[in-house]
C-alpha cells in the first residue's frame, strides 16, 4: 500500500481538482481529505457518510466569577494572551492548564474541547475519510494524523493499493502531519512570483521530513519564463517536473458540474491529468517498502 | 493580492501599515519590494531540565498538555518541537528544576515602501505551530491610521489569531463551489468572532448568481468585483499587483475602503469616525 499526498504551500493551485481526478482514475485506493480546515474534496466526490466521530482534542480553560478573587495571577502567567479582565478568550486559549493549577482559590477549570468532526464515507471511487475542524481550533495536525490513520486500516483491511491525500495549503501543523509517512508528495505549483517563492517552501519541508516529490505546473502558459525558472529550481534541486498543464477554463467547469476533471471530459487537459496520474503511480510502485 | 493592491492605494491618503500574517508562505514582499529596515527572530521558549535538581517526579510529564516531556526510567525526555512555551512545567516544577530555553522558529521583518510601513513574518520550514510569528508581526501595529493584515487561507487557529482584533474583514472568493464553500467557513468565523466583514468576488466570471445569492442572503456586501483575466494573472505572475498594473483600479479600492468606513460609521451608530 502507498500513499501520495497533494500538496502546495500556496493555496488555489488546484490541489483538490487534481487529486479528486486521481480519484477517479485510480484503481483499489483510499481517499483521505487532510484539509481538515476547509475540505473541499467532497464537492467533486459526494460521499455518503457511513461513520461519524467527535474529535475532541485538548482542553479550555473557564474561569468561575464567583470563586474568582481577581488577583490576577492567571492574567500574569498566560503566554498567550487568553485572559482578559479575568475572563477567559476560549479562542486564545491553548489549553496549558498552567492558570487552573496556578489559580490560588481554584477557579479555573479545564473543560475538555470538542473540536471537530471526522467522517468514514463511501464515494463512488472507493472509501473516503474526511473531517471538518471547527473555527479557530488547534490541533489539526491531531486531527489529519487521526484521518490518514484510519485510512490506513480500510486500505489494510480491504487489500487497496493505494492512499490518495487532498493536502492543506501551507507548511505548518497540518502539512507536516499529512505527509509525515508518505511514500510520494505530489507539489501542485504556479507560474507565479508566490508560487514560485512558495514551492521553494513546500519543497523545503518535504526533503526536511524526507519525502520525495515530484513537481506538477498549473497553468503553465500564463507564464512561459516563471516555468522556464521552475524547472530550472527543479532541476538544481533534483525534483522531477512530472507534468506541466495549462490554463483551462475545464477545471472550473468541472468544479461547477461537482464532477472531477477526467469524468467532466475525456479530451485535452483530462489526458494530461490521466497521464500525471500514471506517472505518480509508477513512482509510488517503485519505491520500495 | 488585494491586501497589496488595498495598501498601495491608499497610502498616500492614509497612514497605511501592511502585516504579512500568512507566515508559512509570506507573498506580499514580492508584489511590494519594501526596503527591509530590520528583521528579529521568532523565538519560543521551552524546558531545559536541571538534572542536578531533578528527581524525575514526573510532574512535568503529568502537566504538560502537548506531550512534550516524557519522564521515562528516571530519565526526562523533551520534545521541543512539540512544546508550546506555555511555561506550566518549569512554573510548577517541585524542586524547580526546569529552566526555559528559546529556541527559533522564524523571523519577522519591517520596512517600508514609500510611505507604507510593512510588516512580514515567515515560519521557518519544519517549524508547525505559525502563532508565535504572527503575534509577533501584529505587535509591529501601531494603532494608528490603517493596518491592512494580510491573513492565511483557512479557518484555523493561526487565521483567527491574524484577524483577532480588527475592525472589519474582508473575505476574499471565488465565483466556483469551492470559493463559495470556504466563503461559508469563513463568514462562520468571523461570525463567531464578531467581526463585521465584506465579500470581494475574484476571478469573477460569466455566472457569479451562487456566490451573489449567498451573500444576499447573509447581508454581506459585495464591496468589489475583480474579473477573471490573463492580463491580471500574467501581471499578478510577474509580481505585479493589480494597481500597479491596472491604475484605473486604485479609485476603486479607494471607494472599497470608504464604503468600509461608511458601514463601520453606521454600525457604531454614527459616533465615531
Amino acid at each position: 500500500m502507498k500513499e501520495v499526498v497533494v500538496l502546495s504551500g500556496k493555496g488555489g493551485t488546484g490541489k483538490t481538482s487534481i487529486a479528486g481526478s486521481f480519484a477517479a482514475l485510480a484503481k483499489n485506493k483510499v481517499l483521505v481529505d487532510c484539509d481538515v480546515d476547509a475540505p473541499d474534496l467532497h464537492l467533486l466526490l459526494q460521499p455518503a457518510i457511513q461513520e461519524e466521530h467527535e474529535f475532541w482534542s485538548g482542553q479550555t480553560a473557564s474561569i468561575d466569577p464567583s470563586k474568582c478573587t481577581q488577583c490576577g495571577l492567571c492574567q500574569e502567567l498566560c503566554r498567550f494572551g487568553a485572559i482578559k479582565e479575568f475572563t477567559i478568550d476560549p479562542k486564545s486559549c491553548e489549553g496549558c492548564g498552567l492558570c487552573s493549577r496556578a489559580c490560588p482559590a481554584e477557579a479555573v477549570t479545564m473543560k475538555d474541547n470538542l473540536a471537530g468532526r471526522w467522517y468514514v464515507s463511501n464515494t463512488r471511487h472507493g472509501p473516503m475519510v474526511h473531517a471538518r475542524l471547527g473555527s479557530a481550533q488547534e490541533n489539526s495536525g491531531k486531527l489529519v494524523a487521526v484521518l490518514r490513520k484510519r485510512a490506513r486500516e480500510i486500505a489494510e483491511r480491504e487489500k487497496l493499493d493505494y492512499i490518495i491525500g487532498d493536502g492543506p495549503p501551507g507548511i505548518g501543523c497540518p502539512v507536516i502531519s499529512s505527509l509525515s509517512g508518505a511514500n510520494l508528495a505530489l507539489v501542485v505549483t504556479e507560474p507565479t512570483l508566490s508560487g514560485i517563492h512558495d514551492l521553494e517552501r513546500i519543497i523545503g519541508v518535504c526533503r526536511h521530513f524526507g519525502i520525495p516529490a515530484l513537481v506538477c505546473i498549473n497553468k503553465f502558459d500564463v507564464n512561459r519564463e516563471n516555468t522556464s525558472a521552475i524547472e530550472n529550481q527543479c532541476l538544481e534541486w533534483g525534483v522531477e517536473v512530472a507534468a506541466r498543464i495549462p490554463f483551462d477554463s475545464s477545471f472550473t467547469e468541472a468544479i461547477i458540474c461537482g464532477l472531477p476533471l477526467v469524468e467532466f471530459m475525456k479530451s485535452g487537459v483530462s489526458c494530461q491529468i490521466s497521464s500525471l496520474w500514471e506517472q505518480v503511480k509508477k513512482k509510488l510502485d517503485a519505491n520500495n517498502g | 493580492m488585494v491586501s497589496t493592491s488595498l495598501a498601495l492605494s491608499l497610502k498616500d491618503r492614509e497612514r497605511m501599515q501592511l502585516f504579512d500574517c500568512d507566515v508559512e508562505e509570506p507573498d506580499d514582499h514580492l508584489l511590494l519590494n519594501p526596503v527591509v529596515a530590520g528583521s528579529e527572530a521568532v523565538t519560543i521558549r521551552f524546558p531545559e531540565i536541571d538534572e542536578d535538581k531533578c528527581t524525575s517526579c514526573g510532574k512535568c510529564a503529568e502537566i504538560c498538555a502537548y506531550h512534550a516531556i516524557a519522564v521515562i526510567a528516571q530519565q526526562v525526555l523533551v520534545f521541543p518541537n512539540l512544546c508550546h512555551g506555555c511555561g506550566a512545567c518549569s512554573y510548577l516544577c517541585p524542586e524547580k528544576a526546569i529552566n526555559e530555553k528559546e529556541r527559533e522558529i522564524g523571523i519577522v521583518r519591517w520596512g517600508h515602501l514609500d510611505n507604507l510601513r510593512f510588516v512580514d513574518g515567515k515560519l521557518n520550514v519544519g517549524e508547525a505551530m505559525p502563532t508565535p510569528v504572527i503575534r509577533k508581526v501584529k505587535q509591529g501595529a501601531h494603532y494608528n491610521g490603517v493596518s491592512v493584515i494580510d491573513v492565511a487561507p483557512g479557518t484555523s487557529c493561526p487565521v483567527v489569531q491574524s484577524i483577532k482584533g480588527s475592525d472589519f474583514c474582508l473575505l476574499v472568493t471565488e465565483p466556483t463551489p469551492f470559493g463559495l464553500n470556504d466563503l461559508i467557513l469563513a463568514v462562520e468565523m468571523v461570525k463567531e468572532l464578531g467581526i463585521p466583514s465584506g465579500v470581494i468576488i475574484n476571478r469573477a466570471g460569466i455566472d457569479n448568481s451562487q456566490v451573489e445569492a449567498y451573500c444576499r442572503e447573509e447581508g454581506l456586501p459585495i464591496l468589489l468585483t475583480i474579473p477573471l483575466k490573463g492580463e491580471i494573472a500574467r501581471f499578478y505572475s510577474r509580481g505585479i499587483t493589480l494597481v500597479e498594473g491596472l491604475p484605473q483600479w486604485k479609485e476603486r479600492f479607494i471607494a472599497l475602503f470608504e464604503q468600509i468606513e461608511e458601514l463601520l460609521y453606521e454600525r457604531s451608530g454614527g459616533l465615531e469616525r
